[in-house]
């Protein structure tokens, strides 16, 4: 295993050698029946030094943890699959859409900010105009801009592996 | 009664306002003692944000959960994502005091500190645990007699780690509930089964996404049922505005109402689907008003 990744797994408690095989995983996993997701394949593929950070299938799981509830070695499959993918955004392995979605978050507070349509929606029902999260206040605002600096999250967002 | 926070998160102010209402309406008719928790930002979002950086995800959940904290109050979630983000970086928080110096390094830089007092909730197991359906029941004052798919979600449930809930296979809580209001909870296969919209897969494989939403809508569709009720707003969009993009790109013909919980009691509780925003839906279906009028 990548000694970086075997270490992230490590530090959250996951041990996929335990992994048997047995494939309750993917039988559960709803990706599988609609993507080429293959959730026993990438427990396997993350206990040898077969992965390839810039997989499609790891963007694939919905996080819905069955295989995690279901698997009789108790291996934590959705929280390792989260761990992998935060392998692969540090290495720049970011999808388009989830940048916008991270920047979204850097510059409003909000992964899913308001627009006109819903402040018209929002006075119709007789509520506040914006609600009363950081949309609508500055300073709480700010203090959020200030985490997501000091934890580094602006960089990591714009780190592009075609760079 | 525990003294609530309620953390609004962003589909439901921001796209759902609706749920916002129904849910403002439907805590007081209850007697609630809930105030809204002010200053609050997205969870995070436990798809982009748990995948991109643990410490980021853990940062931001905790500055929520403080907020709350200086108020001395648990906080009520109405969203499952919400429900676990905050209700998963909580557990790991006050369980891991490294984690927890960690992230409190990080918020005192605003004056924050992560102390650990308090719960996370999410209301269907709040209303679940306290009131209770059988109290419910009895202050619903219109009675419904409608047939709802009732869908679960998955982070309302899993991991079951950290939760209360009384079976990840076959649960059972929200179906009381739902039938609390008079209405008819119908069973029908691949109840439990995820939405689709979860871990970044609605944004990053929107079309995929959207496939796994038809399978479940397709399913429901053919139980017979008058609504879904959903008690998380990312699934609610997906299978409203969902919907919408099928019958575009599929020529399918869905027209199933999609109602947040607290829209359900609302009408049980005799407000009109334009106090709870259920016209503002993306998915109208004309018939809508006079189901329960």
């Amino acid at each position: 295993m990548d000694s970086e990744l075997e270490e992230i797994l490590k530090n959250e408690n996951i041990d996929v050698l335990k992994c048997m095989q047995c494939g309750v995983c993917s039988a559960s996993c709803p990706s599988g029946r609609h993507m080429t997701l293959n959730v026993r394949k990438l427990v396997r593929r993350a206990s040898n030094k077969e992965f390839d950070f810039d997989e499609d299938d790891l963007w694939m799981c919905t996080t819905c943890y069955t295989c995690q509830e279901r698997c009789p070695r108790k291996i934590r499959i959705a929280d390792a699959i989260l761990a992998i993918r935060s392998k692969a955004v540090s290495e720049g392995f970011i999808k388009s859409q989830h940048r916008d979605v991270a920047r979204m978050l850097i510059e409003t507070g909000h992964a899913v900010p308001i627009n006109q349509e819903n402040i018209d929606k929002r006075e119709k029902l007789g509520l506040g105009r914006l609600p009363a999260t950081v949309a609508s206040r500055d300073q709480a605002l700010d203090d959020v801009k200030k985490l997501l600096v000091s934890c580094g999250f602006d960089m990591l967002v714009e780190n592009d592996s075609n760079e | 009664m525990t003294k609530m926070a309620l953390f609004l998160g962003c589909i439901v102010p921001n796209r759902y306002p609706g749920i916002e209402k129904a849910t403002d309406l439907c805590l007081e008719r209850l007697g609630i003692d809930c105030i809204e928790l002010e200053d609050a930002s997205c969870c995070p979002a436990p798809g982009v944000f748990r995948s991109f950086d643990k410490a980021t995800w853990l940062t931001i959940a905790a500055r929520n959960i403080s907020l709350a904290e200086k108020l001395d109050r648990d906080i009520l979630t109405i969203c499952n994502g919400c429900y676990g983000s905050l209700n998963e970086a909580n557990a790991q928080l006050k369980e891991q005091p490294q984690l927890r110096k960690k992230v409190n390094e990080h918020l005192r830089k605003i004056g924050f500190e992560f102390r650990g007092q308090i719960r996370i909730r999410h209301i269907i197991e709040f209303l679940s645990e306290e009131p209770g359906p059988e109290q419910i029941r009895e202050m619903v004052t219109n009675p419904l007699s409608l047939r709802v798919a009732v869908h679960y979600g998955c982070h309302m449930i899993k991991p079951s780690e950290h939760r209360i809930i009384d079976s990840v296979e076959r649960p059972h809580f929200f179906d009381e509930l739902v039938e609390a209001t008079g209405a008819e909870s119908v069973d029908y296969a691949d109840k439990n089964e995820c939405c689709g919209a979860g871990g970044g897969v609605r944004s990053g494989l929107h079309e995929k996404s959207l496939e796994m939403a038809g399978y479940k809508l397709s399913i429901i569709d053919e139980a017979g049922i008058d609504c879904i009720v959903d008690a998380c707003p990312f699934c609610h969009m997906q299978f409203d505005s969902g919907q919408a993009e099928l019958n575009d790109l599929k020529g399918t013909e869905y027209r199933i109402p999609v109602l947040h919980y607290t829209q359900l009691l609302g009408l049980a509780f005799g407000y009109t689907p334009q106090d709870l925003g259920i016209d503002l839906n993306i998915t109208v279906d004309e018939n809508l008003t006079h189901l329960w009028s």
